[in-house]
């Protein structure tokens, strides 16, 4: 039993198990919507990497500026853009948080300073050094947290901006989930330093290795970090070791990975193995997981009653949205 | 003597033929080995070929490509492929800046035989990031060679023209044709890197068109025929050069021309081609030159939205029918 689960307390605990289960029910519906044709395009769900999503967020302040990738449903759920606006965005509909127009890949909320699901692997770096020069030059308190994919770490965006965010003391927590894999590529087999925290370090970057398969583990680095941003000592990395249980996304018959490979790494799963744990400490039950659940999935549900009730844009208004339009901010 | 097979499969075997003819030619990009191509292009390479010829890299479009033409210049012929049109910007400096560029900033004392393969278009609700179409736009640029294959024989026929190139080679394949059968010809064995091909002869209209457009004004053209209008559908095939004497020849017969790409309309080229018909054969013209391109937007996700900013056989047929109307 872990120490940190005995003292984290059971409201902690539930909190967190609610928070990681309501992304693990929102993605498996989205298999599911997608097998039926309701979503489309690429879909890359982010189930065994809840506790990253969850633990991070948990750290982090509205005035804070999340940057992600394409595998972000669980950063824009556990950052709080609501879960509506997110399914309706994976239908297309106008009432989506990008108003459609992005699809899984495109989240977007202005109102949680969440600036998107990125596409283009590494192609966020940059912009949340960006988002860190912004708050330093305007002398705000908020940082921006960066998450990417140890496979992003290839790409000279990487490199330029950990350089960068160094150099200027900037205000970014770098969040690489290293899933270990790139699609169907090992990180052994396509990167000569497989420590991504090394990298960060040879930057001069405070950068630590954390078990992303640990809620508290992660939600400690990242307080932590945090802290440490804040107080102005610069950027942070952290290399959250995780693992990606599903398929790269929709199209990926997985021929590179063993399925034990896989099952192992279920078992030691964010959810179970805090469920495990927590049970052991006699801090939940497993009605109380029941009920968290069959909670996760009523609200689940009503996203989905919400985003199929929802309209249409209109195609008359194709051409929006390609400059500000006036009144923009 | 013919088969049917993929545009897929097609691609598949001139690698296959290219790797098995010539020790120098290699095959690297983002998971084209274990993972088979995003795409499934290059499936079975690796097990055939092994991994010093099908090289896996890291993400890492810039260093690849760069790579790629270093390997080049060193005697090798690397066949470089980028996932998509989308993801090749991140290797544009070493394209534009370095292999187009190297033969003339050298005096012609180096050349850089290099073909690079990718994936371009729209069609499958990938939105903003993955769906667009750069072909007419780096076919701007002096120094590369720009090929889209529309059909099977060229998917199948023109890696291997690509790699007799001394220059360096961009190969556009759509990626809504992966999927596409047909046969492949004894035409495919003699594919060359140059001109433009008549796709369906017509005499009321010339509609000059690339990649996965053809088949939307192929589409286009059967619903006119039916209405009595005999569309002449060009493939342009090569987008650098351009096939001038074959386009002029073309509208001396019909007289109007609708240009039709899924690049966005502005500076874009279907301005190109359409300049290109005004400036030498403005005599010919019975009507001004009418296109059909991309809604300029970055492509937006739902269908219905990325339905509505792209050419599709309705809207082809439709500004064909005002274009032969339009002097009656
Ligand atoms: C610049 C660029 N190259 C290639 C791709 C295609 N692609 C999308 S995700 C991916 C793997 C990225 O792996 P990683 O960064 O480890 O993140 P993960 O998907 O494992 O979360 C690839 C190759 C892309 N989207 N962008």
């Amino acid at each position: 039993m872990s120490v940190r689960t005995a003292r984290a307390g059971r409201e902690r605990v539930l909190g967190l198990l609610a928070a990681m289960l309501r992304i693990r029910q929102f993605e498996e519906t989205c298999a599911r919507l997608y097998g039926e044709g309701k979503i489309r395009g690429f879909v890359h769900l982010c189930n065994g990497e809840e506790a990253v999503a969850v633990g991070v967020m948990a750290t982090l302040g509205p005035g804070d500026a999340i940057v992600s990738t394409y595998r972000e449903h669980g950063h824009a759920l556990a950052r709080g853009i609501p879960m509506d606006a997110v399914m309706a965005e994976m239908y297309g509909k106008a009432t989506g948080c990008s108003r459609g127009r992005g699809g899984s890949m495109h989240l977007f909320d202005a109102a949680t300073r969440f600036y998107g699901g990125n596409a283009i692997v590494g192609g966020g770096l940059p912009l949340a050094v960006g988002l860190a020069l912004a708050e330093k030059m305007q002398g705000r308190k908020g940082l921006a947290a960066c998450f990417f994919g140890e496979g992003a770490a290839a790409e000279g965006e990487f490199h330029e901006s950990l350089n960068l965010a160094a150099l200027w003391r900037l205000p970014v927590l770098f969040i690489c989930e290293n899933n270990l894999y790139a699609m169907g590529t090992a990180l052994e087999r396509s990167q000569s330093q497989t420590s991504i925290a090394a990298r960060g370090a040879a930057y001069g970057l405070p950068s630590e290795a954390v078990s992303g398969m640990d809620v508290f583990a992660v939600a400690e680095a990242a307080g932590r970090a945090v802290a440490s941003i804040r107080n102005g000592g610069g950027p942070v990395l952290l290399e959250m070791c995780t693992y990606r249980l599903r398929a790269h996304s929709m199209f990926d018959a997985q021929l590179y990975r063993d399925k034990a490979e896989v099952e192992a790494w279920q078992k030691r799963g964010p959810i179970v193995s805090l469920t495990t744990r927590a049970k052991a400490a006699a801090l939940m039950t497993e009605e109380d997981y029941q009920r968290l659940l069959a909670a996760a999935d009523a609200e689940v549900d009503e996203a989905v009653r919400f985003a199929e009730d929802s309209p249409w844009e209109p195609a008359a208004d194709l051409g929006r949205f390609v400059y500000a339009e006036a009144g923009s901010p | 003597m013919s088969t049917r097979i993929t545009y897929r499969e097609a691609v598949r075997e001139a690698l296959r033929e290219a790797l098995a003819a010539d020790p120098r030619v290699f095959l690297m990009g983002e998971d084209v080995g274990r993972y088979g191509g995003c795409f499934a292009v290059s499936k079975g390479l690796l097990e055939e070929f092994g991994e010093e010829r099908i090289r896996d890299t890291p993400l890492a479009e810039s260093g690849f490509v760069g790579a790629g033409i270093g390997a080049a210049l060193g005697g090798m012929r690397p066949i470089v492929e980028i996932m998509t049109g989308n993801f090749s910007l991140l290797a544009l400096d070493q394209i534009i800046n370095t292999a187009a560029t190297l033969c003339h900033m050298s005096g012609g004392q180096f050349h850089v035989p290099l073909v690079i393969r990718m994936g371009t278009g729209a069609g499958r609700q990938l939105a903003a990031q993955h769906s667009h179409s750069f072909e007419g736009w780096y076919a701007h640029v002096p120094g590369i060679r720009i090929a889209v294959p529309a059909t099977i024989d060229d998917a199948r026929g023109m890696l291997r023209a690509a790699l007799a190139s001394p220059d360096p080679v961009l190969i556009f394949e759509p990626i809504s044709l992966y999927n596409m059968e047909g046969e492949v010809t004894e035409a495919a064995s003699a594919v060359r890197l140059e001109g433009a091909a008549i796709r369906r002869p017509g005499r009321d209209l010339s509609v000059i068109t690339s990649g996965a457009s053809l088949w939307k004004c192929l589409e286009a053209a059967d619903a006119l025929a039916s209405e009595g209008v005999e569309a002449e559908v060009i493939d342009l095939r090569m987008l650098r050069p351009l096939d001038d004497a074959m386009l002029l020849e073309s509208l001396a017969r019909t007289h109007r021309a609708l240009v039709v790409d899924e690049g966005w309309r502005s500076v874009g080229l279907a301005a190109e081609v359409g300049m290109r018909l005004v400036e030498q054969g403005f005599y010919e013209l019975d009507a001004p030159v009418a296109r059909v391109c991309t809604a300029e937007v970055p492509i937006p996700y739902p269908r219905h939205l990325e339905e509505a900013a792209l050419p599709s056989a309705p809207v082809i047929a439709e500004a064909a029918r005002r274009l032969v109307g339009h002097a009656k």
